[in-house]
């Protein structure tokens, strides 16, 4: 069990805004943070792995103290034990992808979870690569191996697919879930897609302004639940035409336009740049607005 | 025959003071490309002042504070033994100084240009700074390190009025390449400056040309 409780003020694009975090993290669990840009979600993980300091706030992890600016208490981020996936996987381009994963190693530990790796996340044919001759994706997969050789009792990743297209990203869902059950994580990550998050996560805490505004298992936070769909989608609503007493929704799916009908009610309430989710019980798709 | 002393003075000089320089920037250009304190512009202009001063002044106050009629020299003096008015010790201290912003800026704006989270990343997988230091962010910015000390070494070599300040004009001890060729351009032995001068011309070309060749990556488009 995690408990954080953090206060911290933050200068944002829109004037200051006070981050102010109380909630509780199972052991265990996949959360995600999700939430519109500077909301300060990278802030919270800044905070809770030791980069940047709150003006007041508690964290206990599993019983152990972390921070406590009460009784003065504040670990190094050495002394932490997190994995931190960075949103430039931050690797360093002087070593090869061993050499980074084995620059995590403490001293004189064995180097047989380096090998487990980069057997687990498939980095065999990769090893003696410098990091600047791989692709975005390749990379992504060799900063979570490196985040995991200290066997941290924290997994946190900073939008880690955002830059990804669909294809690797659906990929490195998977390894992030490997590894998150392999390892017996707690993950905490960064995510602005919907599907993503639904795919992915126990837990979705909805960031505004510096507060949990929602928190919940994801299909509850989304509220789609109740339509009991044959099969949904979720995507960006991108155009809304008014022909007669109908009107036509143009959403993007992952890659594809996809033109929906949908009644004057339904048309009213909806705006373009809306996330939408799309759902077929028979032949007639339902939609549903999500945020 | 030329009297190859000068040279070989300068020469000696050069590697010295870079040698030093390298190991008082390196902490230097780390503090000042992270810290946050308010005092940084203060020490940041310091570092700097070298640059736009002419070198007599820099060399004028050194030798104030060196000479042994004031406290400071005293001191040095009595209890360090050291005379450096007039002495090959206090030319190096004097080129430290005046070379110093040619060591400091390349390795600051190095370590500045490196992504944040390289610091951020190693923090988190346990190391400690100074292990990050030597393990991350020096063999990362090799090509700023490499024109800190060509640049440093080359302006030591060219150095004149502080030398000359401080130094005087003692063959053997401090009378350096630079203040040869005056000398010898004094006496009228036009000859003997040439081939001084043809020498330094030389060497400071070609110790140039190899930071260039290296770190606009030709070399290595030539072993291809």
């Amino acid at each position: 069990m995690i408990e954080i409780a953090i206060h911290k003020k933050l200068k944002a694009a829109t004037g200051e805004m006070l981050l102010d975090i109380n909630t509780t993290i199972e052991q265990g669990s996949l959360v995600t943070l999700y939430g519109k840009s500077g909301v300060g979600k990278t802030t919270i993980l800044r905070i809770l792995s030791g980069l940047l300091k709150p003006e007041k706030g508690k964290i206990i992890v599993n019983g152990t103290t972390w921070l406590d600016t009460e009784k003065g208490i504040n670990l190094k981020p050495q002394k932490r034990k997190v994995g931190f996936v960075f949103q430039d996987y931050a690797l360093f381009p002087n070593m090869t992808v061993k050499e980074n994963l084995q620059y995590a190693l403490n001293k004189g530990e064995n180097s047989k979870i380096v090998d487990n790796l980069i057997q687990i996340i498939e980095l065999d044919e990769l090893q003696n690569r410098k990091p600047e001759t791989l692709s975005g994706g390749q990379k992504q997969r060799v900063a979570l191996a490196r985040a995991l050789v200290q066997k941290p009792s924290i997994l946190m990743l900073d939008e880690p697919l955002s830059a990804l297209d669909s294809e690797i990203r659906f990929k490195l869902q998977q390894y992030i879930i490997k590894v998150h059950k392999e390892f017996k994580l707690t993950t905490i990550l960064i995510s602005h897609d919907v599907s993503e998050i639904i795919r992915m996560s126990d837990t979705l805490f909805e960031i505004e302004h510096g507060k949990i505004i929602r928190r919940g298992k994801p299909n509850e936070v989304f509220k789609y639940k109740e339509l009991n769909a044959k099969f949904q989608f979720t995507g960006d609503l991108i155009e809304i035409e008014k022909q007669d007493f109908l009107y036509i929704l143009t959403i993007r799916i992952g890659k594809d336009l996809v033109k929906v009908v949908a009644d004057e009610s339904e048309g009213k309430m909806l705006t373009v740049g809306d996330k939408i989710l799309v759902a077929s019980k028979a032949f007639n798709p339902v939609i549903h607005k999500i945020s | 025959m030329i009297d190859w002393s000068p040279l070989i003075l300068t020469f000696k000089l050069a590697v010295i003071t870079t040698f030093l320089l390298l190991l008082i920037s390196i902490p230097l250009a780390y503090w000042l490309a992270y810290t946050k304190l308010k005092i940084k512009p203060i020490i940041e202009t310091l570092v700097s002042m070298p640059l736009v001063l002419p070198p007599t002044v820099i060399g004028f106050y050194l030798l104030i504070a060196f000479s042994p009629s004031n406290s400071f020299g005293e001191w040095l003096h009595e209890f360090l033994g050291l005379q450096l008015v007039f002495s090959f010790e206090g030319l190096i201290i004097a080129s430290i100084i005046y070379s110093l912003p040619f060591m400091v800026h390349p390795i600051q704006s190095g370590l500045s240009n490196l992504p944040a989270s390289f610091l951020d990343a190693s923090s988190v997988l346990g190391k400690s700074n100074l292990n990050t230091l030597f393990k991350v962010l020096l063999p990362n910015i090799k090509p700023s390190l490499l024109t800190g000390i060509v640049l440093a070494f080359a302006h030591t070599i060219g150095e004149f009025g502080v030398v000359l300040m401080i130094g005087g004009n003692i063959p053997g001890k401090t009378k350096v390449a630079s203040i040869a060729i005056y000398d010898e351009v004094e006496a009228l032995n036009y000859a003997t400056a040439n081939t001084y001068s043809l020498i330094l011309f030389a060497l400071s070309f070609c110790i140039l040309l190899t930071v260039y060749l290296i770190n606009g990556g030709y070399l290595k488009q030539i072993y291809k």
